[in-house]
């Protein structure tokens, strides 16, 4: 991402929408600049901020000619007021920076957008996650700090000497070079992302082995890790052979993604009618 | 794809906040096309009164707005309101869509009508443990599977920051800056903006719709008198 120059009025407000600060003003030119090292690509900028289209060296004028007076120009606080912002072409292997960072691009490896995983949200189908087996996601670098990626070796390392197996399916898995080993392509291990995720899968009896493995790497990690844990409940709906392992380790969980097991191999065909042109009501 | 799962706060917290999903299977190609079972999600989840509606990569029912003339500054006025039919008109290929709800009734009803409908869809409900549990009974469905959030590892309950903390996590991409959230509760306490503005400004920049505005408007009023 860059900031054309010759557009930017130095009103700030992108400064504070970068999800990794990266956007400062500069005090020599009074335009706002991008730290690129910092910079994840995820162009929370560009695709968020609105667009106005305010004349450069009128709003300039404006800016300075109010603040004189001890006012403020104050535009609405998500506003690039000229437009500024304009995305460069990214070249391997900064472009694995946007792949990570900006939800709307689909991961080449999953074709799926947003951190590229479907986790047990599709277990109804795939299967992924049966009885007796339990699914981790190890997601690194929110909220707002970020990751790079020989950070996530260090815990693809610890994982793989336990000798557990990756998700074939998932974004990480796909820079692995040997997922005997963890080892990520060496060109990317310096290149920062906003979150990315692990994940693994193991039979329950090894459940608290990864968490204790997952503690003890992300303790010399200088980024956030954050735990998924995946099951299947039983016949009943109930779940009640991981939730005692995370009790027992101290964890009391108040968030799940519950599935509800609506899920076919084949979905019903919709008729053509049912896509009225009267308003859906709601039944009682 | 949203990602929903790790949103800070207590299970109180999320007693406004019931996302659901519906999501086809990649690799499942053979099984139809899911684009228009996925429309016909978006359209029943309408007349249940959501809070936003979204697809993972069009973006959410409150979009950032595009002036093409300089006096737009002055004479438009930028919607905070959300937009249903323009989601629902933008669809153009099967991904992760989601409503959002601040009502039990109302997620409840739904899950339920979703059920009846039986498209084929994993249809998934991110929330408090218990309240995808009441949305499984209501619908008459044993849960199948459930994915954990253990939390942030580090951060816990009382740090200072916790409620810009929970604004920007509502966004799970992350795009929700932490330092926007701060600002906007900033901007509330000063009476520069009204919370409902504040919380149409921060889900501009949720990119799939899972921002639910109305636990952000509860947040940012929390925040308005009080840190902690």
């Amino acid at each position: 991402m860059r900031i054309n120059q010759d557009k930017c009025i130095g009103c700030g407000n992108c400064t504070y929408v970068c999800p990794m600060g990266a956007i400062y003003i500069d005090p020599e030119t009074r335009r706002a600049n991008i730290n690129d090292d910092a910079c994840v690509e995820c162009f929370a900028c560009f695709n968020g901020l609105s667009r106005e289209v305010l004349p450069p060296k009128t709003a300039r004028f404006a800016r300075r000619a109010v603040s004189n007076l001890l006012m403020r120009f104050d535009p609405d606080p998500d506003i690039c007021p000229t437009s500024a912002f304009e995305p460069n072409e990214l070249e391997w292997p900064r472009s694995v920076r946007r792949a990570f960072s900006d939800p709307r691009v689909p991961h080449g490896s999953t074709g799926i957008v947003g951190r590229g995983t479907e986790e047990v949200k599709t277990n109804d189908i795939t299967n992924r996650v049966d009885i007796g087996e339990v699914g981790f996601t190890i997601e690194f670098g929110r909220p707002g700090v970020g990751v790079r990626f020989h950070q996530i070796q260090k815990m693809s390392h610890a994982l793989a000497a336990i000798g557990v197996a990756f998700e074939p399916k998932n974004p990480v898995t796909s820079v692995m070079l040997d997922t005997k080993t963890g080892d990520l392509r060496p060109e990317i291990l310096n290149e920062k992302v906003m979150s990315a995720i692990l994940e693994v899968k193991v039979g329950v009896e090894r459940a608290e082995e990864v968490i204790r493995a997952v503690w003890a790497i992300e303790k010399e990690l200088d980024t956030i890790v954050v735990l998924g844990v995946g099951v299947r409940c039983d016949e009943d709906g109930n779940e009640t052979i991981v939730a005692p392992i995370l009790k027992k380790l101290g964890y009391n969980p108040q968030r799940a993604k519950t599935n509800l097991g609506l899920g076919h191999k084949i979905l019903r065909e919709i008729r053509p009618e049912e896509f009225s042109a009267t308003p859906e009501v709601a039944r009682p | 794809m949203t990602n929903t799962l790790h949103r800070y706060g207590t299970a109180e917290s999320f007693a406004d906040d019931y996302v659901v999903i519906a999501i086809p299977s990649k690799g499942n190609e053979s099984g139809g096309d899911p684009l228009p079972a996925l429309k016909r999600f978006l359209q029943i989840a309408v007349a249940y009164h959501p809070v936003s509606i979204g697809d993972a990569t069009s973006g959410g029912s409150i979009r950032p707005t595009r002036h093409h003339s300089m006096w737009q500054h002055f004479f438009t006025k930028r919607p905070i309101q959300p937009d249903f039919q323009t989601v629902i008109d933008g669809i153009s290929r099967p991904t992760t869509f989601s409503a959002v709800f601040d009502k039990r009734e109302n997620a409840e009803a739904f899950v339920k009508r979703i059920a009846d409908e039986d498209f084929g869809l994993s249809i998934n409900v991110s929330s408090s443990i218990i309240n995808g549990l009441q949305c499984c009974r209501a619908a008459g469905v044993k849960r199948h599977s459930l994915a954990y959030s253990l939390g942030f590892e580090g951060i816990p309950d009382n740090i200072p920051d916790r409620h810009a903390l929970m604004l920007s996590t509502m966004c799970g991409h992350g795009l929700v800056s932490l330092a926007l959230a701060k600002k906007m509760i900033s901007f509330v306490k000063e009476n520069r903006l009204k919370p409902d503005r504040a919380a149409a400004t921060m889900s501009r920049f949720c990119s799939c719709g899972i921002f639910n505005q109305s636990r952000a408007k509860r947040i940012i009023e929390d925040a308005r008198t009080k840190t902690f």
